[in-house]
């Protein structure tokens, strides 16, 4: 018997780490041989723990599981009271096209066997074959963006980095994954971390770099766990060694060295504190030195892009936005997890029909795209596409391509304050509108709750010195929840101000 | 305090471990931190020593970072993701009741030193909050109920 229960942090949040040790006590007093496998996370986190158990016909999900259920998976799994179907044939899976994704929770994370079984190492192979600039070439004809938020064309900062001068070049992979709303950096890294590691090692070859860090945020355990193993496995096999080899560092709590330029500071053991631009990191980054910096999903998407070419890739997508999105849906959502496609589904599509609208059953109010530096959009953006320009022009953006769901409860004066106060206390200190701004920012929306109209324009006023003159995104996009909040929501900003007057 | 000659061996090991990764002070800090608990302001000199800096740097980054601390935490940490996706999910609301059944705010330890209480911004558990971590321990849809984890 061969069951599959998930070692991603979300199913072992939900119970998965005891429902696997009651299926190997449960197995032991049957007298049953069962091998479990621990996988990453299909994404449908509402199902989480979900069991597979491997039946002639396919992988059988049953979930969400809990300790009491176990005894009825040693019945017919397809007849388990929570069996829910082959789980390549549930509708969340069909609708989906996974490619950076297309192993996560399907092999099992560590074993490198499986990995290649799964169509792993192909690009790499590849890419051993090519020179240099046909890599980047190939990564930059595929129209990959920077997946972290910004956007970038990825092809563009390696042939920068590839072309520049340097005795030592290094690859650092961005897995401050800080968003609240995301999660996809830790389900792949969680669920699949030899795909990073390949996609590292490409990146390698196109920039003659020998060396790459992995920066990952302490509060991912799981995800740290997997990938320093993962990375002990890919140096024994050969993967990586003398040409390329791979440091994992774990980051200490501040949001700000998801900016990567905080984060070189911080890799290099200094206080994680933005640094001025230019000089570009691709040719002043880690100690001085020419440096990609790349978000996990960028990463990941290189593979595939190897493996398929960069035309399969392009393929998919949406003006500007080519290739798949792993989108994350969060917040008070029926169904909410991890969701790739291609770019183009409008929000509505996404909130309403994927996700199901809110847990609660409330009417949906707004959806925050983009984490907590991502505008608040009201239903009337529902038929907005999911794609960076398009976002942009709603006055947002897509940022790392998480989206929270709030019903009709949510005070949006209150999600501005926060906006305001997480800014204040992340802050690097570096630049004077994000340090002293955020402070103002909060104060200012109190005034405003106290019923202080003429708190408003000050505000308004205050975000756009705070979008023009902050050094980073952290400062200078703080304003886009703010605004947002207080454009499409202005009764919640009102009540306060009517009852004083 | 922490000014024993074990201690000093202690980080001396910790030191040797570290010292030939490129940009050390950060691992070398969370090592010292598995170690004792926290970071303790003694063994700064020793570690700005070993790596040429001065202490007045090292000690930058140590309250650079939320994770270090510069005193023991209580018997448990219970962090409480104050996030927008478990504020969605009424993050705000647990917290709340949280602090009330414990009796402290954030960053306080209770008089006992039973537990220490910490907001987080974000675990990755965004599709199931609210979120919380107790001891390292990751829980999805957590309630009022938490506060039974650190009981004892």
């Amino acid at each position: 018997m061969k069951v599959y229960v998930p070692l991603d942090s979300a199913a072992v949040a939900l119970g998965a780490d005891a429902v696997a040790t009651a299926i190997l006590t449960e197995a032991a007093r049957r007298g049953v041989e069962v091998e479990v496998i621990r996988n990453g996370s299909r994404g449908m986190v509402w199902l989480e723990p979900l069991v597979e158990v491997l039946t002639e016909a396919g992988r059988m999900g049953i979930g969400p599981m809990t300790v009491a259920d176990v005894p009825a998976l040693f019945g017919s799994a397809a007849r388990h009271p929570k069996a829910l179907g082959l789980v390549d044939e549930l509708p969340w899976m069909r609708g989906q096209t996974r490619l950076t994704f297309a192993r996560v929770g399907v092999v099992d994370p560590l074993s490198l066997d499986d990995y290649r079984a799964h169509g792993g190492l192909a690009g790499l192979d590849r890419a051993k074959a090519m020179s240099k600039a046909e890599i980047v070439a190939e990564v930059t004809a595929s129209g990959l963006r920077g997946r972290g938020g910004a956007g970038f064309p990825t092809g563009i900062k390696w042939k920068t980095v590839s072309e520049a001068p340097g005795d030592r070049k290094y690859i650092v992979c961005n897995a401050d994954e800080g968003d609240s709303a995301t999660f996809a950096d830790r389900m792949l890294m969680e669920g699949d971390p030899f795909t990073l590691i390949e996609g590292m090692a490409i990146a390698g070859l196109a920039c003659g770099a020998t060396k790459g860090f992995v920066y990952i945020r302490s509060e991912y355990p799981v995800a740290i766990r997997v990938m320093e193993a993962a990375v002990v496995i890919a140096r024994s096999a050969g993967i990586l060694g003398p040409q390329f080899d791979m440091e994992i560092r774990v980051g200490a709590g501040a949001y700000v060295c998801g900016e990567e330029t905080s984060l070189l500071n911080s890799l290099e053991g200094k206080r994680g504190i933005v640094r001025a631009k230019p000089p570009l990191p691709a040719l002043e980054g880690f100690m001085g030195k020419p440096t990609v910096v790349n978000n996990v999903i960028s990463l990941a998407s290189i593979p595939v892009i190897l493996a398929k070419g960069a035309a399969f890739y392009q393929n998919f997508g949406h003006g500007k936005s080519r290739g798949t999105i792993p989108l994350q849906i969060a917040g008070n959502v029926a169904r909410g997890g991890l969701y790739e496609c291609a770019f183009g589904l409008t929000l509505g599509e996404i909130v309403d029909g994927i996700a199901g609208g809110t847990a609660t059953g409330r009417p949906v109010k707004a959806v925050q795209v983009g984490g907590p530096l991502g505008a608040y959009h009201p239903r009337k953006d529902f038929n907005t596409p999911f794609g960076y320009e398009d976002f942009a022009g709603q006055g947002g953006l897509i940022g790392h391509a998480g989206l929270t769901v709030f019903d009709d409860s949510a005070d949006m004066l209150a999600q501005a304050r926060f906006a305001m106060e997480f800014c204040a206390i992340e802050s690097c200190g570096k630049c004077t509108p994000c340090r002293i701004g955020a402070v103002r920012g909060t104060e200012t929306i109190d005034r405003i709750a106290r019923g202080d109209a003429d708190a408003i324009p000050l505000l308004t006023d205050l975000c756009n010195t705070m979008k023009s003159g902050s050094l980073c995104a952290l400062g200078g996009f703080t304003p886009y929840p703010v605004m947002s909040a207080l454009t499409h929501f202005p009764d919640d900003f009102a009540p306060a101000r009517e009852a004083a007057e | 305090m922490l000014d024993s000659a074990d201690h000093s061996d202690r980080i001396a090991e910790i030191l040797e471990a570290h010292q030939h990764l490129e940009g050390p002070l950060l691992p070398i800090l969370h090592a010292v931190q598995a170690a004792f608990g926290h970071v303790p302001q003694s063994v700064l000199p020793q570690i700005a020593k070993a790596l040429n800096l001065s202490k007045a740097e090292v000690h930058g980054v140590v309250t650079f970072y939320h994770d270090f601390r510069e005193a023991p935490a209580g018997r448990h940490v219970l962090k409480l993701c104050r996030a927008e996706a478990c504020q969605a999910m009424g993050a705000d609301r647990v917290a709340g009741a949280v602090k009330a059944a414990l009796g402290i705010d954030w960053h306080e330890t209770t008089p006992d030193g039973r537990v220490t209480l910490e907001p987080v911004f974000c675990l990755g558990l965004c599709a199931c909050g609210p979120a919380a971590m107790v001891d390292g321990r990751l829980i999805g849809r957590c309630d009022v109920s938490v506060v039974e984890e650190v009981a004892v």
